[in-house]
């Protein structure tokens, strides 16, 4: 098993700088308590920043990405069920993957 | 259950934590093929297996770690990755005061557990359950800590398997981790109030990646504009009844 001095110590700083961030908003928010708008857009931060995660990747994306998410968006809808969302998506989108040219 | 409710059930419960494991089933497809391309991503970058686990073990953060392996080094660039770190992971802290009413009262080793073990996945899947009217932070900490357990193993494997697994970019493997995202974004979906929140936020994304690729601002900037466009629109609303 090696262990890097180099790589230990950047490891550990990634790891720092990610928990900061996990708790740093958390801890922020409780010390500070911010203004009824801001706490109005609480709200809305669950949809908008899945919103803001999907959008540039479909927009990157081919037909494959297009051909999934409408795929795991149709079967969420109708089932209500993640896991079978997920599968569903996966399936049409590695369908599109087997087609020549896809 | 309406006995949750009452503040002096406690906040933090292993049936909760239960609750939350088992609910986190579903995520866990995804969770795999992800935490393998980490891992082979690692090994292909020199990392021994010791420190590939660990750096899932104690990162536990996807595109933050595969982004910093992108960019790998020797000597490893230690500021250059954990400014990475935290320019990708700066969506976590528009996250955790979201579920401010769970993490208020929960104390000591609980609250930092639920914040370590909190991603995209798991904190989903308890906002979900707090706007149920379930108040239990255990619920975070179960579905997150079994995520994590998920995510460390799959990495190893991943390392493991090494050079005998190598998927090219196209592969839908990939497309995994977006479904997951996508079919959360679809159970979210609360009604036409959440159509204007959801437009602003995906085309200012879409404008912020393209200015500045490699980092997470576009979700933190598009979460903010599309948030700040719905109050800004059921503030004016409100004006408007107002007689």
């Amino acid at each position: 098993m090696r262990l890097d001095p180099w790589v230990l110590l950047a490891i550990g700083a990634m790891a720092l700088a990610t928990f900061a961030t996990r708790a740093g908003g958390y801890l922020l928010f409780r010390a500070f308590s911010p203004p009824p708008v801001v706490r109005a857009m609480l709200r809305y931060i669950p949809g908008t920043l899945f919103a803001s995660y999907v959008m540039p990747a479909l927009a990157d994306g081919g037909a494959q990405q297009w051909v999934g998410a409408a795929g795991t968006v149709l079967t969420m809808v109708l089932t209500r069920n993640l896991a079978l969302a997920i599968v569903a998506g996966t399936a049409a989108a590695t369908a599109v993957w087997m087609l020549p040219g896809g | 259950m309406p006995d949750e409710l009452r503040p002096h059930k406690p906040g933090f419960s292993r049936a909760a934590c239960w609750a939350g494991a088992r609910a986190s089933l579903p995520v866990q497809v995804a969770v795999i093929p992800f935490g393998l391309v980490c891992g082979v991503t690692a090994q292909a970058q020199g990392l021994s297996l010791a420190e590939a686990t660990l750096m899932s073990g104690i990162v536990y953060a996807g595109s933050a770690q595969l982004l910093a392996l992108s960019h790998w080094a020797d000597p490893a660039p230690v500021l250059a990755s954990a400014f990475a770190a935290f320019v990708v992971n700066l969506r976590l802290a528009l996250m955790g005061p979201v579920l401010g009413p769970w993490l208020d009262r929960v104390r000591g080793w609980r609250l930092w557990a639920s914040l370590f073990v909190m991603a995209d996945q798991n904190w989903a899947m308890s906002v979900k359950e707090m706007a149920a009217g379930r108040f239990d932070a255990g619920f975070l900490f179960g579905s997150g800590f079994t995520m994590w357990f998920i995510w460390v193993a799959s990495t190893a494997a991943g390392h493991l398997l090494g050079g005998s697994m190598r998927p090219g970019a196209g592969h839908p493997l990939f497309f995994t981790a977006l479904a997951v995202f996508v079919a959360i974004l679809a159970s979210m979906w609360r009604g036409r109030q959440d159509g204007l929140p959801w437009a602003v936020a995906g085309v200012v994304a879409l404008g912020l990646a393209r200015l500045m690729p490699g980092t997470s601002w576009y979700i933190v900037g598009g979460a903010l504009a599309g948030s700040a466009a719905g109050v800004w629109r059921d503030r004016s609303a409100g004006r408007a009844s107002a007689p």
